[in-house]
C-alpha cells in the first residue's frame, strides 16, 4: 500500500521531466499512472470485499509514535478508486485542454503530487500521518488555484483557499493530538476501537477541532467561501479537486471518525445543522449564478452539505445514502465540471447566458452533459437517483427530526434540480446566439473523459448488484461499525420517498423555469456580500495585517537600545516568574570541594576583581576605544573563571569570541561618530534598574540551580555515556556533535541566516549599489 | 595601516594558525578543540591578514567565498545526520568505521558534523568582518 502512495509521488518528480518530452502524449501516459493505481486497487477489492483490511507500517519518527501505517478498508477503498479513477481520467483530459501550455510539467507533476497526498490522507492509519497528507492536499491545491499565477483573482483565491483550509487544517492538528490523547494511541485503528471515547471530558473540544478541519475543507457553511473561488484554477483542477475528491477529504475525515465520535447529541446537531444550512444557503447562491463553473462549485457545496447532513443523522440508511451521493455526485459532478470546461474552451465563454443551442455543434458534448445532468436532477435510471430516494429514507425515518429534515431535503433538492436545468439545458438546446455557430466537438481527450464519468453514474444501477455489492457495503461497514447489508434498486414501488421525488423534479423544474428571476435575484444578494461571510474573512485578513503591523512597529523599532530592553526584560520577567513559581527555599552553593581552597580563592579573587573592576571602568570610560578594551577585560576574566572551573572548552572558545569581538569593535570604531553621550539621567537611570534586576534574577537563578535536587543526573549520565556510545572523552565536544547535535544544527542555521543579514545589511544599503560596480563577493 | 612587522608576521602566522586550528578540530572530541573553537581561530587567523594586506588580499588568499564555505559547512552538517537515515535508523544517529585512522582516530559522522561546524563558523565570522572591512 506504501507503494501505491509512494508511485505518485515519484511519478510527480519524473513528470517534471518528462512531461515537456512527451508532447501531445503527455495526457494519456500520466493518465497510465493513476490507471494503473487504479488497476491495483482493483485487484485487491475482492480481498477488502472479504474482509480483509491491508494494513501497513513503516517507522517514521518512532519515538514520537509517527509511523507511515496504511490501511486498506471498504471507506478508503472507494475513496482511492475515486481518487486514481477520476485522477486518470482528468490528466487524460488535461493533456488536451491545456495543450500547448508553458507550465504543463509543473501542472503535471503538482497534480501527481495532489492524487499521492490524497491517496496517503485516505489510507493513512497514523494520525499525524493523516494529518501531514492532508496538509500536502491544502498546499497543492493552493499551487494549483494559483496556477494562472499571473492573474491577481487566482492569486487572491488561491491564498483564500489556502488560508481556510490551513486554518482548519491547525484545529485539526489540534483535534487529532486531543484524540491520541484520548484513546492514548496514534493508530487510528486503534482509536476506533478505544471504547467510550464519547464520556471522555475531552470529548466536546476534539469533536469541535475535528468538524472544524472537516468543514473548512469540505466547503461548509460560513467556510464554503473558498471554493466558488476556487474555480479560478484550470477546470481539470476545478473537476478533479474541487468536486470529486479534495473537498471530500472532511467528509472522509467524519465519516472515519463517526464509529468513536458518532451518535451523540452534539453530533447529531452539530453536523445536521451545519450541513442543512450549508445544503440550502449554497442553493440559492447557486441559483443566482452566471457562470458556469460557479453554479457547479455552488452546488458542489451543497452536495458537501447533504453529505455532512447524512453523517450527522448517522442512521445505517443515511451512511449508506451519504456514501451513494458521494460516489454519484464525484461522477455526475466530473463531467460536468469536464463538460464546462469543453464548452469554456471552444466557446471561450462560460456566461451561460450567453450559451445556447450547443447540442447540434457538440453532440459528445452534449451527451455526456445530458446523461451527467439527469443523474444530478436525480431522474431514474441514473445513481443520483437511487441517492435521492436513500436521503429522503434517511431523513423521513430514524430521526427525531424527521419533519424539519425533510423540508431542508426537498427544498435543497430542487434547488439542485434547478440547478442542473441552468448548467445543462440552457446552454445546450435553445437558440444558438451567433458567434457559436462554427463550433465542434473538441479530440477525443477531452470528450471521452466525461463521457466516461457520465456512464459510469448510469452503469451503476442498470447494472444490478454492481456498485451496491462492490462498493458501498464495504464502505458502510467500516463507517457504522459493522457488517452492513446494502440492497440498491431502482423501482421500490410506491413509497413517500417515491412521492418526495416527484415533488422534488415538479419544484426543481418550477425554479427551473424562473431562471432568469433567480440571476437577477442574484445579482441583488451580492450587494449583500458586505455583511457575508466573505466580508468577515477580508475583514480579518485586514485585521491580521494591521496586527502585524502594528506590533513590528513597536517590537522591530530599529533603536538598538529598545531591542536590547525588550530582550532583557523578557529574560528577567520570565526568569523570576519561574523561579517563583517553582520557589525553593533553598539556595546555596552546593559542595564546592577543592574549589575553597585557599590558592583557588587567590585567584577567584583576581578573577572576580578584574571583571568588576572592567565593568564599572566601562561604565565610566569616555572613549569608545578604552570601553572596548575594558569590555575586553570583562570577558577575558569570566574566561579565566571558566579556567578555573574546569570548563576548558568554555575557556578557549570565550577567548578566541573575545578576541574576534575585539577586533570587530575595532573594525567599526571607524565608521562610528564622535562619542557623545545622548541619554538622559532619567533614560539612565531606567537602564541601571534594568541591568541590576537582571544581574540579582541571574544570581538568584544560579544559586537555586546548584542547589536543584537532580542537577547532578544529567550530567554524569552524560559523563558516563560519552565514551561509551559518543566515542569521545570530550563530554562536551560530544554533547555538541552527537548528544545534541540537532540543537547545533539549528544554531549553526540560525548563525547563518543571522551572517547573511549583516551581509545584506552592509553590502546591499540602498546608495551604495550607485557607487559602481562591486567587488565580485 | 601598513606595517612591516604585522604584515610579515601574519605572512607566517596564517598558515600556524590554519594548522593550529585544524589540530583544535582534529581533537576536538577526546581532548578540549572542536568545530567551534578550530573555525573561530581560522577565522582570527584571516583577519589578522586582512588587517595587515587589506581585505582584498584575504579573499585571495581564501580563495574562496565565505558564503561557500557557509553552504559546504551547513551541507556537511545535514548530509552527516542523513547518514543514519540510510542505514534505516533515525536522522542523525552516529555511524562509527570500525577502523580507526592514524593521527586523526576513529572517524565517525560526529567527526564530519564538526567539520562542518568549522566550516560554517569560519565563514560566518569571515563574512561579518570582511563586509565590515569593506564597508569603510
Amino acid at each position: 500500500v506504501l507503494t501505491l502512495v509512494l508511485t505518485g509521488f515519484v511519478a510527480a518528480i519524473g513528470a517534471v521531466w518528462a512531461v515537456p518530452r512527451l508532447g501531445r502524449w503527455a495526457g494519456i501516459v500520466t493518465g497510465l499512472v493513476p490507471l494503473s493505481l487504479f488497476v491495483a486497487l482493483l485487484w485487491m477489492t475482492p480481498a477488502v470485499l472479504g474482509g480483509r483490511n491491508w494494513i501497513e507500517s513503516t517507522p517514521w519518527a518512532p519515538a514520537l509514535g509517527v509511523s507511515l501505517d496504511f490501511r486498506l478498508d471498504g471507506l478508503s477503498l472507494i475513496f482511492g478508486l475515486l481518487i486514481t479513477g477520476v485522477g486518470a481520467l482528468v490528466m487524460l483530459y488535461a493533456g488536451s485542454y491545456l495543450r500547448g501550455h508553458p507550465h504543463l510539467n509543473r501542472f503535471y507533476a503538482i497534480l501527481l503530487a495532489f492524487m499521492a497526498a490524497m491517496l496517503g490522507l485516505v489510507l493513512s492509519d497514523n494520525l499525524i500521518g493523516l494529518f501531514v497528507f492532508w496538509e500536502l492536499t491544502s498546499v497543492t491545491s493552493y499551487l494549483l488555484v494559483g496556477f494562472s499565477n499571473e492573474k491577481a483573482e487566482a492569486r487572491a483565491a488561491a491564498l483564500q483557499a489556502l488560508l481556510i483550509t490551513s486554518a482548519g487544517g491547525l484545529a485539526l492538528l489540534a483535534g487529532l493530538i486531543l484524540v491520541s490523547q484520548m484513546a492514548g494511541t496514534m493508530s487510528l485503528t486503534e482509536v476506533l476501537s478505544t471504547p467510550g471515547l464519547v464520556d471522555h471530558p475531552y470529548y466536546e473540544v476534539a469533536l469541535v477541532l475535528l468538524c472544524l478541519g472537516a468543514f473548512t475543507k469540505s466547503a461548509q457553511f460560513p467556510f464554503h467561501i473558498w471554493l466558488p473561488g476556487a474555480m479560478a484554477a484550470p477546470t481539470p483542477v476545478s473537476a478533479y479537486l474541487h468536486s470529486a475528491t479534495m473537498v471530500k477529504a472532511g467528509v472522509y475525515l467524519l465519516a472515519r471518525f463517526s464509529p468513536a465520535f458518532g451518535d451523540t447529541p452534539m453530533w447529531t446537531v452539530l453536523l445536521t445543522a451545519v450541513g442543512g444550512t450549508t445544503l440550502v444557503a449554497a442553493g440559492v447562491l447557486a441559483l443566482g449564478q452566471r457562470d458556469l463553473k460557479r453554479l457547479l462549485a455552488y452546488s458542489t457545496v451543497a452536495a458537501l452539505g447533504t453529505m455532512v447532513l447524512l453523517l450527522g443523522v448517522g442512521t445505517p440508511v443515511a451512511v449508506r445514502a451519504a456514501i451513494v451521493v458521494l460516489l454519484s455526485h464525484a461522477f455526475y459532478k466530473g463531467a460536468l465540471f469536464l463538460v464546462a470546461g469543453i464548452i469554456d474552451h471552444e466557446a471561450k465563454t462560460r456566461d451561460v447566458t450567453r450559451l445556447g443551442g450547443l447540442r447540434k455543434r457538440l453532440p459528445r458534448t452534449a451527451a455526456a452533459a445530458m446523461v451527467a445532468g439527469l443523474s444530478m436532477a436525480g431522474l431514474p435510471p441514473l445513481m443520483g437517483f437511487v441517492a435521492k430516494e436513500l436521503f429522503y429514507e434517511a431523513t423521513l425515518y430514524g430521526s427525531d427530526l424527521a419533519l424539519l429534515l425533510t423540508v431542508v431535503a426537498v427544498a435543497g433538492n430542487a434547488m439542485t434540480v434547478g440547478v442542473a436545468g441552468i448548467v445543462v439545458l440552457k446552454p445546450l438546446w435553445g437558440e444558438a446566439p451567433a458567434g457559436l455557430s462554427h463550433l465542434h466537438d473538441p479530440d477525443g481527450g477531452m470528450w471521452i473523459p466525461p463521457i466516461v464519468l457520465a456512464s459510469a453514474g448510469l452503469l451503476a444501477e442498470l447494472v444490478p448488484g454492481f456498485s451496491s455489492a462492490a462498493l458501498v457495503r464495504p464502505a458502510s461497514s467500516a463507517v457504522l461499525g459493522f457488517a452492513d447489508e446494502v440492497k440498491l434498486s431502482l423501482w421500490h414501488g410506491f413509497t413517500p420517498m417515491l412521492g418526495l421525488s416527484v415533488v422534488t423534479v415538479l419544484a426543481g423544474i418550477g425554479l427551473f423555469a424562473l431562471q432568469r428571476t433567480w440571476r437577477r435575484l442574484g445579482e441583488r444578494l451580492a450587494r449583500f456580500a458586505r455583511v457575508g461571510p466573505a466580508a468577515a474573512y477580508e475583514g480579518a485578513l485586514k485585521g491580521l495585517v494591521w496586527v502585524a503591523k502594528t506590533q513590528t512597529r513597536w517590537i522591530q523599532s530599529g533603536v538598538l537600545r529598545r531591542y536590547v530592553t525588550l530582550i532583557l526584560l523578557t529574560l528577567v520577567g520570565l526568569t523570576s516568574w519561574g523561579l517563583i513559581v517553582n520557589w525553593r527555599p533553598a539556595l546555596g552553593l552546593g559542595d564546592l570541594g577543592e574549589l575553597t581552597r585557599l590558592e583557588a580563592v587567590a585567584i577567584e579573587l583576581v578573577a572576580v576583581v578584574m571583571i568588576l573592576a572592567g565593568a564599572i571602568a566601562t561604565l565610566r570610560s569616555r572613549s569608545r576605544l578604552a570601553a572596548v578594551a575594558l569590555l575586553g577585560l570583562v570577558g577575558f576574566g569570566v574566561a579565566l573563571l571558566f579556567f578555573l572551573f574546569s570548563g576548558i572548552d568554555l575557556a578557549i572558545t570565550q577567548f578566541a569570541v573575545e578576541t574576534l569581538a575585539v577586533l570587530l569593535f575595532v573594525f567599526v570604531l571607524y565608521k562610528l561618530p564622535r562619542f557623545a553621550s545622548l541619554s538622559s539621567r532619567w533614560q539612565r537611570l531606567l537602564d541601571a534598574t534594568l541591568a541590576v534586576a537582571v544581574g540579582a534574577v541571574m544570581t538568584v537563578l544560579v544559586l537555586a540551580v546548584t542547589r536543584a535536587p537532580k542537577s547532578g543526573a544529567l550530567g554524569s549520565w552524560l559523563a558516563d555515556n560519552a565514551v561509551s556510545s559518543g566515542k569521545g572523552r570530550n563530554v562536551v565536544n560530544v554533547i555538541l556533535v552527537d548528544f545534541r547535535a540537532l540543537d547545533t544544527l539549528g544554531e549553526i542555521t540560525v548563525l547563518t541566516v543571522a551572517a547573511l543579514g549583516v551581509h545584506a545589511l552592509l553590502k546591499l544599503r540602498p546608495g551604495r549599489l550607485a557607487d559602481g560596480p562591486e567587488e565580485g563577493a | 595601516m601598513t606595517s612591516i612587522i604585522l604584515s610579515t608576521a601574519t605572512r607566517l602566522l596564517l598558515p600556524l594558525m590554519l594548522l593550529f586550528s585544524v589540530f583544535l578540530l582534529s581533537r576536538g572530541h577526546n581532548e578540549p578543540g572542536g568545530g567551534f573553537v578550530g573555525g573561530l581561530v581560522a577565522a582570527a587567523a584571516f583577519t589578522l591578514y586582512a588587517l595587515a594586506h587589506g581585505p582584498e588580499r584575504a579573499r585571495r588568499a581564501l580563495g574562496l567565498d565565505p558564503a561557500a564555505l557557509v553552504a559546504a559547512g551547513l551541507g556537511l552538517a545535514v548530509l552527516s545526520g542523513a547518514i543514519g537515515l540510510f542505514l534505516g535508523q533515525p536522522a542523525m544517529t552516529a555511524q562509527w568505521l570500525d577502523m580507526p585512522l592514524p593521527v586523526v582516530g576513529k572517524l565517525g559522522t560526529p567527526i564530519l558534523f564538526d567539520t562542518g561546524v568549522y566550516l560554517v563558523v569560519l565563514g560566518i565570522a569571515l563574512i561579518i568582518e570582511l563586509s565590515l572591512m569593506e564597508t569603510s
